[in-house]
């Protein structure tokens, strides 16, 4: 689960992580009192979304006085913004966050992640940061530093110190770096975070160092424990199929194809939409009905599919393990009837119950088009469509 | 012989006398598997399904020697249940559970480091040695006993690569289902170092997914240390490239995640590729025969 920029920046301030002066504003007179309230000359008001890349798209300005800080997010706020990250329709902007300038003398990189390889929580940073971290990490790998935290004691300070030297503090930025990450480590634990990241990590006037940009992204499976971050979701920034999705318990993600794809397991649903592609099929969707789908599930499971008015075909393929066919086959034939279902429908069943699911869908009296298995189904899918168009 | 659990496996169910558990308990218990007992704290004394039900792992594994735990307790309880079974000295942990939270699973590691114990899991159908041991949810009429080692990442898609196998007369030595999760018990090269070791096991049919090098790292290993042939699968071709926050994921875990890549890299590894997961079953055929 992502957060917004503002969240990240309050909830890291708890935590003792210096970051610029600024407040959130939903309107332009409430941007105004922000500035007015944050003093100074000079202002920054910053998009808030989920996408990155928002400099690029025009959703970072800092503005001379009160009057541009006004100008600034009467532009941002209604309208959507698009950068690299959004697509071409934009996100829309309902919020900014209006913080102080800085000087900015130098700009790091500095984040923190649960390393695949590794299994823990690694530490990394750089010399060199700002929006080209990534291409620094393909062309000079050396250039990032990398450390792991043992989970027994948790990070270091000497670890700390060691990062800071590496990407070259010195004096009392050391200390300064030092208390800075072991306060975004605290949080990243604390809140069951996936991922931490202060790029730029930067050097204002006087060599103080500060959290100029942040984001964070919590794990979903700890939700549980972090009442006060599951406050801070918002929905507009998720897409409205795969909240409904997932508040059926199905795991859904939207692609461009035309062949509608339910299946159960997450694995199993990706091979299926490969051996579509394989066969020269595009996929309209990922969809996983997960464990013990009951025919609820699998109604939802199509009225979501559906939705979707570039799907031309569904290819139904469960494999079922604690999942029962029959119970599919009933799903099935119950969304059949309630939601007049057009598009033709490939089925194929294996596993739990396999024969007694066949039965109820052939006495349905509906037309599902049968598939003996993975690579059948695939054919009978590229048949159908070619039929159909 | 087999890999990790076999017909002389002595198994206790953590979070015994829960639906799920007991369903499952039983239909390990009729495929052959020595259940021996339960655990589910303020239970202990009871009898359920005819076996004895404790509220400790460690009473159970004293009273019964239990050497092997199938884990069924819920997500939020799973980290402390599978540090229970390993210190009482369990030597194989499976883990159902799906959704234990990440830093769980990373505190789990670091407590089972140095400790010579085999945590499978978690997010996985478990693992089964056909006929004589299953522990976890997988159809057991699907599988059948024979001389190739699988293992996966994902259960459903290990179901349907079993299921091609049978078809063509293929049968399992055990097959082991790793999990989907980030951080999980046991990688690929462990399971491939099992079956390299295994005097039963002849050939082995490996299935990942995108996200990761693990089965790259398992490839690289069985070049220089395996002599029986791998039949590989990296499902996630046509998947989009996953929605990252941040650049911290693309920093760590490089460019070469992909599915595609990964599978080439396998081959040129010389692991026996199949692009079309319809075909696992056929190539392992080709291959192995």
């Amino acid at each position: 689960m992502n957060i917004h920029e503002y969240q990240t920046k309050e909830l890291l301030r708890s935590y003792g992580v210096p970051v610029p002066n600024g407040r959130v504003a939903h309107n332009v007179e409430n941007a105004a009192t922000v500035a007015e309230d944050i003093g100074g000359e000079r202002w920054v008001v910053k998009a808030q979304i989920h996408a990155g890349g928002r400099g690029k798209g025009g959703g970072v300005k800092v503005a001379n006085s009160i009057d541009e800080v006004r100008r600034y997010t009467d532009a941002m706020i209604g309208t959507h913004l698009v950068t690299p990250q959004t697509g071409p329709e934009g996100r829309l902007v309902q919020r900014v966050l209006v913080e102080q300038a800085s000087n900015i003398e130098k700009e790091f990189y500095l984040g923190m992640v649960i390393d695949r390889a590794s299994q823990r929580v690694t530490v990394i940073a750089s010399a060199s940061g700002g929006m080209n971290i990534e291409e620094v990490a393909k062309k000079t790998p050396e250039k990032v530093i990398r450390e792991q935290v043992d989970p027994a004691v948790g990070l270091m300070s000497f670890q700390c110190r060691k990062i800071a030297a590496k990407i070259g503090l010195h004096g009392k930025q050391i200390n300064a770096a030092s208390k800075m990450m072991l306060a975004l480590y605290r949080c990243f634990r604390d809140k069951d975070a996936l991922l931490v990241e202060v790029n730029p990590l930067a050097e204002i006037d006087g060599g103080e160092l500060i959290a100029l940009d942040a984001k964070m992204s919590f794990d979903g499976n700890a939700l549980y424990r972090h009442s006060d971050i599951i406050e801070l979701r918002d929905f507009d920034e998720e897409d409205p199929k795969e909240v409904e999705a997932t508040g059926h318990g199905l795991n859904y993600i939207a692609l461009d194809g035309n062949v509608g794809c339910i299946v159960n397991g997450a694995g199993l649903a990706m091979a299926t939409m490969d051996v579509i592609s394989f066969h020269g099929g595009k996929p309209a969707n990922f969809l996983d009905v997960g464990g013990g789908a009951s025919p609820e599930k699998v109604g939802n499971a199509f009225r979501i599919v559906l939705a979707d008015p570039n799907v031309k075909v569904i290819l139904v393929n469960i494999f079922a393990g604690i999942n029962r066919c029959d119970w599919i086959a009933e799903g099935l034939v119950q969304a059949m009837r309630d939601q007049r279902i057009e598009v033709p429908i490939v089925v194929r069943l294996a596993g739990t119950n396999v024969e007694l699911g066949g039965q109820i869908l052939e006495q349905s009296g509906f037309p599902f088009i049968m598939a003996e298995n993975l690579d059948d189904a695939a054919i009978r899918i590229m048949a159908t469509l070619e039929a159909f168009s | 012989m087999s890999v990790f659990v076999h017909r002389h496996s002595r198994v206790i169910i953590q979070g015994f006398t829960g639906q799920h558990a007991t369903f499952h308990a039983e239909e390990a218990m009729q495929h052959g598997t020595r259940v021996v007992g339960g655990v589910t704290p303020g239970k202990g004394g009871q009898v359920h399904l005819g076996l004895p039900v404790f509220d400790t792992v460690h009473q159970a594994v004293v009273a019964t020697d239990a050497d092997v735990a199938g884990i069924f307790v819920p997500p939020p309880f799973a980290a402390d249940a599978i540090m229970e079974a390993l210190e009482a000295g369990i030597g194989v942990v499976v883990v159902i559970a799906d959704g234990i939270p990440v830093q769980d699973m990373v505190r789990v590691k670091r407590y089972a480091k140095d400790r010579d114990a085999v945590i499978i899991g978690p997010n996985t159908p478990g693992i089964i040695t056909p006929e004589a041991c299953k522990v976890g949810i997988m159809p057991s009429h699907i599988y059948t006993p024979g001389r190739i080692g699988v293992v996966s990442r994902s259960g459903t898609l290990n179901y349907e690569a079993v299921q091609q196998m049978s078809k063509l007369g293929m049968g399992q030595s055990t097959s082991v289902g790793i999990g989907g999760d980030p951080v999980n018990g046991t990688d690929f090269v462990t399971v491939l170092r099992a079956f390299e070791a295994d005097p039963d096991t002849d050939a082995v049919i490996m299935i990942g997914e995108i996200g990761g090098q693990q089965e790259v790292d398992a490839a690289r290993w069985a070049r220089d240390n395996m002599r029986k042939p791998v039949v590989g699968f990296i499902a996630g071709v046509s998947a989009p490239p996953g929605r990252r926050m941040g650049h911290a994921g693309a920093i760590i875990s490089g460019a070469a995640d992909t599915a595609n890549a990964k599978m080439d890299t396998m081959e040129a590894l010389g692991v026996h590729v199949v692009r079309n997961p319809a075909l696992i079953g056929e190539t392992a055929h080709r291959v192995f025969s």
